[in-house]
């Protein structure tokens, strides 16, 4: 049993079959990459997983539990953190207030208002959010505006906000569209260090073959909605089903 | 981090001596003069330039916080004002009760308003919260409730005032024929110590400092919710709701209790009101007065702390000042000049005073959004930025302003 297990998933956009029986099991601790030529569904799939889509049949399991018909915040509660194709942070607060955020989301789940302050417990929050800073190699800018850094740095700090959650589940939905060479080996640095150390597993979702081979140890690829294959990244690449479907257009 | 730091003690303690010495401030010049007509240090002007003040600070923990665009605000102040107006008649013309009483009846209002109009954002909020407000200025105009159950709640067109005759079931009855005053045990609102000095005239009213106090609390509520965790949650909503949502929090229950803050707020100014001048309409309620505390809130800077304050000190400045100007104090000041001259300068500058203030308003409100769209607060850093840049040629101020990479 895998951490996610997705089983017969479909959706269907009007007449378009989004998605056609989809069976996926993403192990724990694993980095498990789902690539496909565009328009292969991965997007929708991803959706279906945050709560932001609902498949018309099928079942998501997450850590045994059904995310089917929960919240975005309600299935973020249970585990999983999503980092998006542009990165989604706080424009208007500062670097540091960013970083808070999720800090305060973790100790308090719920709604708190915090009128009469907790002075000591704050302390620790900022604390905390300079700690996560520091690991994410970005303490010198916790007083920048986070809307001026550059994309690399909003990255970084975008995975760091789901890293301060302790996610057991971390989705990537392209982590490195739009970045220059540097960032995306950056970035691939990071969440290679980030598999190594921490306790979770990765899913992420990519159309960059360099990034998709340094990172996976688990591959899907989707074609027109199915799955085609999974295996390892070495049987991937040598696979003539997928070199037909996708890497035999681009590699 | 959080808590105040000294700039917000500064700001505080600021604006508490300019609403302490407010009746110095606003009569600069001499009784007599010509330009005494510029004079706002009037018990009657003072008090709704705090009032105002309360009700704009209030919308702002809302719009500037938030970011969610309130159009129906006025329903709050007017039901506040209601419900104030009737401590008054059943209980006692004392002004604690029915500003307490105000608070809590706006609150419990905007929550019902907050919880149906919140399910949307954007454009879908301000039209939901419009409507509600619209509908209750209907309820209020026609006294529908009062009407229903053969009795009176709002008065209808007339209004409620006190009248000799109520219950006021905590105050001795009242001899025929006198007329009940707001009172706080004893002092009257309407009390006013007049000091003059030379040809100037100060005039120190009971009802402007219990309203400035009011302000100051009010103030200073503000400032500890900017600053406060429950502040910087709300900011991330308006920032990216998106990333709120994936990080585990759902925005609603902020949103609403911003929302119900602010129009306890807004209760609080409508009680004030209602203990300055005891008497009600729907009026206030219409959603022209929602406007206005828009225009006001942005006037001032959205977001900022003292930004509110300022523009609603603004709006309801050009309202009373400018409005009093009419064609015969014109011609006074264009006497001087030949007549054909005069009568031209008369007519242009006439477009802009007496009953066309707004025009004046609607210019300065076009200036500030075109030019300084952060509102007075933008206007006076730029301002002191350009000063201290004149003092030291080489700026090299090291604060973390570093310019976007991409």
């Amino acid at each position: 049993m895998g951490i996610l297990e997705v089983k017969g998933v479909n959706k269907r956009f009007g007449g378009l079959q989004a998605l056609g029986d989809v069976n996926l099991s993403v192990k724990e601790n694993s980095v498990h990459a789902i690539i496909g030529p565009n328009g292969a569904g991965k997007s929708t799939l991803l959706n279906c997983l945050v709560g932001k889509l609902i498949p018309d049949t099928g079942s998501v399991m997450f850590n045994g539990q059904s995310v089917l018909g929960r919240k975005p915040y309600e299935i973020n509660q249970m585990g999983i953190s999503r980092v998006f194709q542009t990165p989604e942070i706080f424009g208007d607060l500062s670097v540091l207030e960013n970083m808070m955020i999720p800090i305060f989301a973790k100790r308090d789940g719920a709604f708190r208002m915090h009128a009469v302050k907790d002075m000591m417990s704050e302390k620790q929050v900022v604390e905390a959010a300079q700690h996560m800073l520091e690991e994410m190699n970005m303490a010198d800018k916790h007083g920048m505006n986070a809307a001026a850094m550059s994309r690399g740095d909003k990255r970084r700090l975008e995975i760091g906000m789901c890293l301060a959650q302790e996610p057991r589940l971390l989705l990537l939905d392209e982590p490195t569209a739009g970045m220059a060479r540097a960032d995306t080996n950056n970035t691939i640095d990071l969440l290679k260090q980030i598999s190594d150390e921490r306790d979770i597993t990765i899913a992420i979702i990519e159309h960059d073959m360099h990034v998709v081979f340094s990172l996976a140890n688990r591959i899907t690829v989707l074609a027109q909605g199915t799955p085609l294959v999974e295996d390892d990244p070495e049987n991937i690449k040598g696979n003539p089903k997928v070199r037909e479907a996708y890497l035999g257009e681009t590699a | 981090m959080f808590g105040l730091d000294k700039k917000d003690a500064t700001l505080l303690v600021v604006v508490a001596i300019l609403a302490l010495f407010a009746p110095f401030i606003l009569n600069p010049f001499p009784e007599g003069s010509a330009m005494a007509q510029f004079n706002a240090g009037y018990p009657d002007l003072m008090q709704r330039f705090v009032i105002f003040g309360i009700f704009a600070i209030g919308f702002n923990i809302l719009f500037g916080l938030t970011g969610y665009l309130s159009f129906g605000h006025a329903a709050f102040l007017g039901v506040g004002s209601y419900a104030a107006i009737w401590m008054m008649k059943l209980l006692t013309m004392n002004v604690i009760p029915a500003i307490i009483v105000s608070v809590i009846v706006a609150g419990l209002i905007s929550f019902l308003v907050g919880w149906i109009s919140l399910r949307r954002s954007g454009i879908y909020f301000s039209i939901l919260t419009l409507a509600f407000a619209m509908m209750m200025y209907q309820l209020a105009y026609s006294d529908l409730f009062g009407q229903l159950f053969g009795g009176v709640l709002t008065g209808g067109e007339t209004g409620l005032q006190p009248k000799v005759n109520d219950p006021r079931i905590l105050d001795a009855a009242l001899a025929e024929g006198a007329t009940p005053k707001a009172h706080l045990f004893g002092l009257e609102m309407g009390a006013s110590y007049k000091l003059a000095v030379g040809s100037w005239e100060f005039t120190f009213n009971a009802g402007y400092y219990i309203a400035a106090v009011a302000m100051l609390a009010a103030f200073y509520m503000s400032i500890r919710i900017f600053r406060s965790p429950f502040g910087l949650m709300l900011r991330s909503v308006k920032s990216n709701q998106q990333r709120v949502s994936y990080t585990g929090l759902n925005p609603r229950p902020y949103t609403l209790a911003a929302f119900v803050i602010s129009g306890m707020y807004a209760g609080l100014a409508g009680g004030l009101l209602v203990a300055m001048d005891t008497q009600v309409g729907a009026e206030r309620m219409f959603w022209t007065a929602s406007g206005e505390v828009v225009i006001m809130t942005i006037l001032g800077g959205a977001g900022t702390l003292i930004g509110p304050v300022l523009g609603s000190g603004l709006l309801k400045y050009m309202e009373n000042i400018l409005s009093k100007i009419n064609k015969g104090v014109l011609e006074g000041w264009f006497s001087f000049m030949p007549d054909g001259m005069s009568d031209f300068f008369i007519a242009i500058t006439n477009l802009f005073v007496g009953k066309q203030w707004h025009i004046t308003t609607g210019v300065i409100f076009m200036l500030v959004i075109i030019f300084v769209p952060g509102g007075l607060v933008e206007l006076g850093k730029r301002i002191g930025n350009l000063l201290t840049r004149k003092k030291q040629p080489n700026n090299t101020d090291g604060s973390a302003k570093a310019e976007p990479a991409e």
